[in-house]
Parts: C-alpha cells; structure tokens; sequence
C-alpha cells in the first residue's frame, strides 16, 4: 500500500485509504456516538454487520438499543423508522437491496415524505433510508437496479447518491443530520474500487484512487452541492455513483477534454454549478444507469435544454441503461458502458 | 387465457369462486340474532402478564361490562367514579354535537368534507380517558374523540375543517386530518393503516430510552388487510413493543362489508393470536367494556409485557363520510337492529340507573354541549371558510416541503406569487 501512496506522490503519514463500505461504517460509527438520537436497523444488520458489512462491529460497540436486526418487511422497517422520528430518534434504516424498496414505498412517499409539510412542522422524519443500488454485480433483475428517478419525483424527499469513500462518509454524516427523509444510495459496484466500466480489464481497489483518502473523525459535505471530478473545454458530463468513474475512464481513454460533474445529491440538485458548467463547454452528455425512459437523465436533460438552450452547440445526449429488466447474463449488454459512452461523445463532438 | 382444466376431462372436482356478500343490502329486513354476543360480566378477566396463547377466548368471545338493566357487571368493570363517568358521557355528547353541526356546515357549503363517527364515540373517547395526556395516540380518520378527551380547543378542530386562516395546519390538509404534537396526538394520514408501524415504531423508541410513555393506534377494520397492519403486528411482537393496536370493527368499510376483511373466517381480534399478541374483542358500544380493556393493555405495556389487539365491535351508524350514501348499498334498518344498542344512551341510562344522572340534566347537557358547539362555530367563520378566498399567502405552499427551501421551491413559489398578481393585481385580495 505504501508503495502505491508513494507513486502518488502525497504525504504517507497524513493518508488513511477505505474503500466506500468503510467509510461507510465509519459516518455510521461516527454519527452514533455524536448523537445518541441515531439508530440503526435493517434486515442482518446488527450482531452480522450487513450483507454488505457496512454496519459490521456497530451493535457490538453500541449496544442492541441502537443497531439491531429488523422483520423482513421493508414496509415495516420504514413504517416505524417513521414513528421513531416522530417520538424524537433520528433512524437510520437499511434496505438490504434498493430492489426491495418498493413495499416500504407509501410509508416513504406518502409519510415520511409529507409528515413536516401535512403536519404543518408539527412532526417530521429525520430518517436516512441506506441502501445499496446500481448493478454490475451479476445480480440479476432483483439486485441491480437503480430506481433513484422513482424518489426525485416526490416532493419532500431528498437523494444522494455519492461516488467516492471520501464523499460516501462526509454526504452520509451530512444526510443523517438533515431533518429531512433522504433515500442515501450507495453504488454497490464501487464499494470496493471505482469501477471504469472495462468489466474486462482487472478490478482497481480504491486504494490507488486519491478519492480514498478519507479524513479521521467528523466532516460534513453538504447537499446539493456536485464535485467537478475534472474540469474541461469540449463538454459537459453530469453524472453520479458509478457512472463519474465509467465516465472518467472513457474521456481519458478517448482523450477527450471533458468536465465531469458528479451531482452527489440529485434533490436539491446544484444547478448553478450544471449551468456555469454547460454554459462554458456549451454541450451536454448525461449518463445514468437506470433505466431511459422517466430516468433522472430526463430531468437534467430538460433543466440544461431550459435553462442553456442559447448556449448549446449540440443537442443534449442522454446515456443510459436499456429500457429492459437488467438481464443477468447479458448485464454488460445492458449496462452503459465505454461503447455507448463513446458513440455519444463522438455525437456530441461531431459538429 | 389459460385453458381450463375441465372436471370431465379429469377426476378432480370442478373449484368455484366465494364473494362475500353481506346478509342485507336495501330495502331488506335486518336480523342481527346471528352474531353471538355473550353476556356481560360473562368474560374472565386475566393478570395483565398473561401469555397470550392462554386468553385466546378473549379474542373469539367480547367483552361485555353494560347489561341491559344499566348496570356494570363482572370483572371487566373498570369501578370508574361517577365524575369519570359523567365527564365520558360529556365527551361523548359534545362529540355527537360537533358531528351535527360539522356535517350541516359541509352540506352548507362551508367545507368540502366531514366524517361522522356517530354509534362508535366509546371506542375512542373512553380508551382515551384509559390512557395518560401524554402517552402517544396514533389515529386513522374517526377518532375525533380522542381529541375532544384531551381537550383540544374545539375552534381548532373547526379552523382546521374550514382550512381557513387560522388552520393551524395552513390549509394543506383534507378536513378532520389533525395533528397536535402539544397533545400527543399524531397528523392524521388519508392513506389507511401507514399509522400502524408508526405506532410501533414510535412504542419502541419509547422502550429503547427506557420512557414509560406507551402509544396506541386505531384503524378500522377494513384497512387490517393492508401489509401495514400486518407489519404492525410483526414488529410489535417481535420486539415486545408497548404499543395498543386498537382496530374498530365498525362493519363498513365505504360499502365493503367487513367479510372482505375476512370477518366471515373469523375475528380481527383473532388476528393478534397468530402473531403471539394478546387480544381482546370488546362490546365497542358499551363505554365502560372500552375503558377496561384499554386500561387492561395500558397495564400490559408500562409492565413491559408487550402489545396487545383490542377489536372494538361497533357499527357505523351513519355514513362513511359526507361523500357517501349508505342508503345506495345496505339495510336502512341496521342502525336500528344493531344488537349492542347506542353508545351515548347506554352510559346515560347506566348513569342514571346508579342514581348518578337523569333525563333532565341530561338534555341540559344537549342543549349546552350544541351551544357550545355554535358558538365556537361562529367564532371560527370569523377566520374564513373554505373556499371563500385564499385565506392562506401563496408561498405557504411551498414551505415544510423540506425544512428550508430549496432552489426549484423557490422559483415555483415566484411563479405561484407573480400568477396571483396576473390574476388579482398588486392587491392583496385575501389573506
């Protein structure tokens, strides 16, 4: 590990490397010790530290008060994360598989989502729902989707979605201390190395990736603000989880000089930064893994074509996954991967 | 479709379809003398500690304390105070007032919608009285009762159902769907049982940080079929939660009759057995039958022996809400057959029957009670009513989305102002 610090080039004693489950771990840790109000459940959580071990070692050190394992009933989960809010706790809920989100759906859009504005500010859900999405991992149609789009569509609901160890710790402390509901997805496929979409080349660990070095103790990266990943003259890439690192690795490999903004947080999005961003490059290529059509790509393609229409040279190009299932065997088929990226760079830059 | 396999072709019998239908639909006769309602006094009455398993008649049989002479019997009587018990029969009257009158002003064109809960006012007010001000209640739609027994100030309550200016709820919410944190009393959703886990949620918080405040949620029996009331019960159980899921079996649920909630199999009380829940089916028209069991969970949970499931057996003597005619899909005649009588006349002709009450006292009572009613009334149209202007500023629309507004708020909340200037001119017209 030295060796790869040394090459580049920073100080060895100030660096501590995790990959984004650790850090992970470590918000979780953090926040449980800083605030006495958090609490943490979801299915194999406690005593077994999650199927991802993102809570691993929490209930031993926290005791089973404030991490324990829940029902296999994400509509459960949800339902009395938000009556623990209401008596004043601040809960941290996983849902194992963003996959299985759906049964808690109406306690999240219809409670958690409308408590303050019903009630008028008399209660409110301070809830941080943890879970894993994106595919990438042979997991087949029900442990690979990202249905992200489904939660920038309800009012009062937040989403943050972030694509480093550094930024998964400080955007995890930042949501569990929001009083709003925030749905934190975490992309699976980048839980142990920021994965370039060459699913045929070998698997990078995060510890050669500068994004790994991750601060001891508390910091914070609020919402709503994106992180340029590079900055760049011939377009705009907007882009989250997975999809900055798969983006990255195409504009190198085609040499092409493009800004990548990660979003982190898709509501509230950082439009001033899209706009200042478009607004200079004059082009736009959106990649998500989800599913195209209703996708957040839709969102941000409509936001850019209102709000920079007299600057773009070239229509917004919208990169995606296929409309489909995510197919298990055929995945890197379906996954939006360096070709289709490719092809709308090359469409974007023809003119 | 499929092609069927057909009985001739095959040595199995041919399966067919069972739909609920209920006994009587309009204009027929209705006959109650089918439901077995048991005697008062005839139920035992367990230690609180008790293992569910072995009270499982408490959730086949009811619990019944009013006899038909007046009189309290057997050991579910809960020996209230004639002062308790007056002050229940107060909360009731006032209550059976305020639906009149809420129900004319929406006919009169001052809200858009009102629910009634005539013929169930025990299975809120009295449960209510059973528990401290400050244990956490958890409401579906019909427990405006809770809220007159913890003496919310009834010009709220009609603020609120006019969604006027002084609608502490800034207009955003259908009428009758309070929210009161200063009385422990949880927002009132429109979607059926999402209170439920809530309930337990908020129970477990509660016993996480060693507090002796329990909570209790209500939900008719309708709704027990949606999976939130089965994840109720699966938490509760799971982890020993002092919470009281109270489910009113009113037999209505809009024109579903309660065997499409699987009443025709068996009790909703019963449904807590399965889950290892204690549970109780209670006479919900006999007050003093609601206090005790809701004393007898409260016991359960402050001495940390976990939930319990009270079926409140009632019947929704008018309709579901303002929007709805029962006339069009059940027997006019049931309200009158109802075999547990009237909530309100019981605990009056109890009272009296102990030398406690009369008819004189009584009416004056009505009498006050529908006063009180319309003066507060009064006092509350001087905030507005529906409809008759926009009693709230345009940009209270936009805040309590997210605690501050974001960016997007902000530009849709300029737009909703400068369409309002389009419309009205610089002037303010309302509000």
């Amino acid at each position: 590990m030295s060796e790869d610090i040394a090459t580049l080039g920073e100080p060895v004693l100030a660096e501590r490397r995790l990959n984004m489950i650790e850090a992970i771990n470590e918000a979780l840790d953090i926040m449980l010790v800083r605030d006495p109000d958090v609490i943490i459940m979801g299915e194999d959580v406690g005593y077994f530290g999650g199927v991802f071990r993102a809570t691993a070692g929490l209930q031993a050190k926290h005791g089973k008060n404030r991490v324990f394992d829940t029902p296999i009933s994400e509509c459960g989960i949800i339902g009395v994360a938000v009556g623990m809010g209401a008596y004043g706790l601040r809960p941290v809920p996983e849902i194992q598989f963003a996959d299985y989100i759906y049964p808690g759906l109406d306690q999240l859009i219809s409670e958690a989502a409308r408590l303050r504005y019903r009630s008028a500010g008399d209660y409110i859900a301070p809830i941080t729902v943890r879970s894993p999405f994106g595919g990438g991992i042979f997991g087949g149609q029900t442990h690979s989707q990202s249905p992200e789009a489904l939660f920038t569509h309800v009012a009062g609901l937040k989403t943050v979605i972030p694509a480093t160890p550094h930024d998964a710790k400080g955007l995890l402390i930042s949501a569990i201390e929001d009083n709003d509901p925030v749905i934190f997805f975490e992309p699976k496929r980048i839980y142990n190395g920021p994965f370039s979409g060459y699913y045929d080349k070998p698997v990078e660990p995060w510890k050669k990736h500068p994004d790994s070095v991750v601060p001891e103790g508390y910091y914070k990266i609020p919402l709503g603000k994106a992180r340029t990943v590079r900055e760049g003259e011939q377009l705009t890439v907007l882009a989250y989880g997975t999809m900055v690192h798969v983006a990255e690795a195409v504009c190198t490999s085609k040499g092409v000089d493009a800004e990548i903004l990660d979003l982190r947080t898709l509501v509230p999005l950082d439009i001033k930064a899209i706009e200042a961003s478009v607004e200079k490059t004059g082009r736009c290529l959106i990649v998500h893994e989800a599913t195209r059509t209703s996708g957040f790509g839709a969102e941000l393609s409509a936001l850019v074509t209102e709000r920079c229409f007299y600057h773009l040279e070239a229509p917004v190009e919208r990169v995606t996954g296929f409309d489909t299932p995510y197919p298990h065997s055929l995945e890197w088929a379906y996954f939006p991967g360096p070709v289709r990226i490719g092809e709308a760079i090359d469409k974007l830059l023809k003119d | 479709m499929a092609d069927p396999a057909k009985p001739g072709e095959t040595n199995r019998p041919a399966l067919s379809l069972h739909v609920p239908e209920p006994r009587y639909r309009p204009g027929d006769k209705a006959d109650f003398s089918h439901i077995d309602i048991g005697n008062p006094g005839d139920q035992p009455r367990p230690d609180e500690g008790i293992h569910p398993s072995q009270m499982a008649g408490l959730a086949y049989g009811m619990v019944r304390v009013l006899g038909d002479d007046n009189q309290a019997h057997g050991p579910w009587n809960p020996r209230l105070s004639p002062d308790t018990l007056r002050a229940m029969l107060g909360h009731m009257a006032l209550v059976r007032a305020f639906d009149e009158r809420m129900f004319r002003g929406q006919r009169q064109g001052k809200t858009s919608f009102y629910m009634k809960c005539t013929g169930e006012e025990a299975t809120s007010i009295a449960p209510a009285m059973a528990l401290a001000s400050d244990d956490m209640v958890f409401p579906s739609y019909r427990q405006q009762g809770i809220l007159i027994a913890r003496g919310y100030p009834l010009i709220d309550m009609i603020n609120q159902i006019y969604s006027n200016k002084a609608d502490k709820l800034k207009g955003r919410q259908l009428p009758i769907m309070y929210s009161s944190r200063e009385h422990s009393f949880f927002s009132i959703s429109g979607n059926l049982a999402t209170q439920c886990p809530q309930a337990v949620g908020w129970a477990m918080a509660s016993a996480a940080r060693g507090d002796s405040r329990i909570a209790a949620s209500w939900v008719g029996e309708g709704s027990t079929a949606e999976g939130d009331f089965h994840s109720a019960c699966t938490f509760a159980a799971v982890y020993n939660a002092p919470v009281i899921l109270n489910v009113v079996n009113n037999q209505w649920a809009i024109s579903s009759f309660s065997g499409f909630a699987g009443a025709e199999r068996t009790t909703f009380a019963a449904r807590g057995l399965g889950y290892g829940i204690a549970a109780l089916r209670v006479d919900g028209n006999d007050a003093l039958a609601c206090y005790a069991a809701a004393e007898w969970a409260a016991n359960r949970a402050r001495g940390n022996h976990g939930p319990t499931l009270i079926e409140y057996f009632t019947y929704r003597a008018e309709g579901h809400s303002t929007s709805d005619d029962p006339s069009g899909y059940r027997s006019a005649q049931e309200r009158e057959e109802w075999p547990l009588g009237d909530p309100v006349t019981r605990l009056k002709n109890h009272l009296i029957a102990i030398g406690e009450w009369d008819e004189d006292r009584q009416a004056a009572m009505d009498l006050a009670c529908a006063e009180q009613v319309k003066t507060t009334t009064k006092e509350a149209e001087k905030n507005g009513i529906l409809g008759h202007g926009l009693h709230h500023p345009f940009h209270t629309m936009f805040e309590d989305v997210y605690e501050e507004l974001p960016w997007h708020l902000e530009e849709q909340a300029e737009q909703a102002i400068r369409e309002r200037i389009t419309k009205f001119g610089t002037e303010r017209p309302f509000g």
